[in-house]
């Protein structure tokens, strides 16, 4: 899923300076998993932002609502109606949501109210880590499961560096080497052989450095 | 409590059982977390940390609450009303 | 193996002599004057100079420039290249800007992430890595083709090394990682330096054993010691370095005025027992900012003077 952040408080109440009518929106997919902007995070700000404005003698309106997500158009039409009440849609929904938000409702502000990290699982509730950057080309059959790319702080494709010590990566003991990971499960699936094949140079053409990207399937499209 | 301090109470007790004796386990320390969570969001927009408070004991204890609740209600004394209802009454 | 290049250190290697590499980090800055002093102080007893590229990340004039300043002055160069700064188009242009001035050793690494250095919010690249690179500069020297396919006008005529860590994790993968190398046409090793002996030569057990010396050059990569203080640091501050108890307290145990001398002395006992390891080719002393001692170390080891060759 991915996985955000919530942005400090602070920088959210500047961002929304001199609006009197907010709309705070909620996802309810990954932003809810991940504990971020989900409809329980939505009251919680949208309360704090409440008390702010009366604080500051301000007379703001600030409503709630809650989508199944905002990636896709059935459900960003929802606020169709009363999108127009408001100076500004603080959207809780990963970078993907905010935007596509704001393409559906041009005349109207829409800010991000959380931080878009990355594509990750929730390993225990509380932690979430990165496990895919979308090269395009998923290689993960030939590294046991775990990718080069996403975990490797290098993204080397015959790791590991001269860095790795205790399975840790140089840039923090927190950080497993990938390649130890890798080479841990080769062995444990009886591959290790395959440790010797020297990859070739990745196609990074179908990643971020190739520019956005699509997906179509003619075949599903109406 | 976000609601109730919007609303505009002077300050929010939450009593939770001992930690170790919860009967669900976990739920006063989970409970605990968000009072932090609640207390750092009232910092950040001015209404004061203080206000939220979490006391725990277990269900016998009857002096041990009414000690707390006379802390708890000196602590809101001293803080004075929730600088929203001031607020609020100036406007209107 | 006959030399397949203009290289002078693969020459020397290839005679059978033990061959001695060192290295000088560049300046902070653009004074080329620093650069050539190192240089100076060395050349009469090393056979090549590797000149770092921007090591720990920390920003220094690049290697390129710093090489083709030593090769003006007559001396052999290694030009040390990391991945982490630039693709591979870069990196093929800058090999042809080495090229065009026949600089003839390349050491490909990964390089140190740059969180290390004094950039730590920059981007890095991570096009290729270490591997990869000694591949593609193997494909442009022997097919004289560009990466991308087309034939290069002058191929480089370049010969390749890259680094060899006998004591990183993890350690039952070493050698194969050194096989893995080899396959990828890295034709010299300069390993990372060396305190655990014992460790080093069971290392070398293994790469003999597959016979691993025999394709590629070993060179058994040394730093003296200048304090106590800094082999505490290096055990402990440093991935991928093994620094045995014995010797920091031999270190320690030496009264501080003298323990730079020491530190010599211990580098000096190192390559009299490396010398006997079977498979060990040369050495690659690493005295950065301590360059003045390079001198008596080879002397004291019995590697002055160096073999001529021309």
């Amino acid at each position: 899923m991915i996985v955000a952040e919530k942005k400090p408080i602070e920088e959210i109440i500047e961002s929304l300076k001199g609006r009197k009518s907010i709309l705070v929106l909620g996802c309810n997919e990954c932003v809810t998993v991940c504990e971020a902007g989900g409809k329980k995070e939505v009251g919680v700000l949208a309360s704090a932002l409440r008390m702010n404005a009366l604080n500051q003698g301000e007379d703001v309106r600030i409503d709630e609502v809650t989508l199944e997500r905002q990636c896709d158009r059935e459900y960003v039409e929802e606020i169709r109606d009363v999108v127009d009440q408001y100076d500004a849609v603080l959207s809780m929904a990963c970078g993907v949501g905010v935007q596509f938000t704001a393409e559906t409702y041009t005349d109207t502000e829409v800010l991000p109210g959380v931080n878009t990290c990355f594509m990750g699982a929730t390993e225990e509730r509380g932690l979430w880590t990165e496990r895919c950057q979308g090269c395009g080309q998923c290689v993960l059959a030939v590294t046991g499961g775990i990718c080069p790319v996403a975990r490797c702080a290098k993204r080397l494709f015959n790791g590991p560096c001269g860095g790795s010590t205790g399975g840790k990566c140089e840039i923090s003991k927190e950080v497993d080497c990938a390649w130890q990971l890798i080479v841990d499960r080769l062995k444990a699936l009886d591959r290790l052989d395959e440790f010797e094949t020297v990859f070739a140079p990745k196609d990074w053409s179908t990643d971020r450095a190739g520019g956005p990207r699509k997906v179509v399937r003619e075949d599903v499209q109406e | 409590m976000m609601r109730s301090m919007e609303k505009g109470a002077d300050g929010v007790c939450v009593i939770g059982c001992l930690e170790g004796e919860c009967h669900y386990n976990k739920g006063n320390l989970m409970a605990r977390r968000r009072v932090e969570q609640a207390r750092k969001l009232l910092d950040a927009v001015g209404i004061g940390a203080d206000r939220i408070q979490m006391f725990n004991l277990s269900s016998s204890e009857a002096p041990q609450f009414v000690k707390y609740a006379h802390e708890m209600t000196a602590r809101i004394k001293e803080l004075g009303p929730n600088p929203i209802k001031k607020v609020k009454s100036e406007a209107a | 193996m006959s030399p397949k290049t203009a290289s002078k250190l693969e020459k020397i290697l290839s005679e059978g002599h033990l061959a001695v590499t060192s290295e000088c980090g560049p300046p902070r800055g653009s004074d080329p004057a620093h650069i050539i002093e190192k240089g100076k102080l060395i050349k009469d007893h090393v056979d090549a100079i590797n000149i770092t590229d921007n090591q720990t990340a920390m920003t220094r004039m690049c290697s390129l420039a710093a090489c083709i300043r030593l090769k003006l002055s007559g001396l052999e160069p290694v030009l040390q290249m990391v991945t982490r700064d630039r693709n591979r188009i870069a990196l093929q242009s800058d090999i042809l800007g080495a090229a065009s001035f026949d600089i003839n050793n390349i050491l490909c690494l990964s390089g140190d992430h740059q969180s290390f250095g004094d950039c730590p919010n920059g981007q890095n690249v991570f096009d290729l890595d270490s591997m990869q690179l000694a591949q593609m500069v193997r494909c442009m020297r022997d097919e004289g083709k560009f990466n991308g396919g087309d034939d290069i006008q002058r191929p480089p005529r370049m010969f390749v090394g890259a680094a060899a860590n006998p004591f990183a994790d993890p350690f039952e993968i070493r050698v194969a990682r050194l096989a893995k190398k080899v396959a990828a046409g890295v034709e010299f090793v300069q390993t990372q330096c060396i305190y655990n002996l014992d460790k080093f030569e069971q290392w070398m057990e293994g790469v003999v054993d597959r016979g691993l010396h025999e394709k590629v050059y070993i060179l058994a990569g040394l730093t003296p010691l200048k304090s106590a203080g800094m082999a505490r640091y290096m055990k402990n501050r440093v991935p991928g370095m093994d620094v045995p108890d014995a010797v920091v307290k031999r270190m320690a145990d030496t009264p501080k005025d003298k323990q730079a001398q020491e530190g010599i002395q211990i580098c000096i006992e190192s390559i009299q027992r490396l010398k006997e390891v079977k498979g060990v080719a040369g050495f690659h002393v690493m005295a950065i900012e301590w360059e003045e001692k390079v001198p008596e170390i080879v002397e004291g080891a019995g590697l002055y003077p160096r073999p001529e060759v021309d």
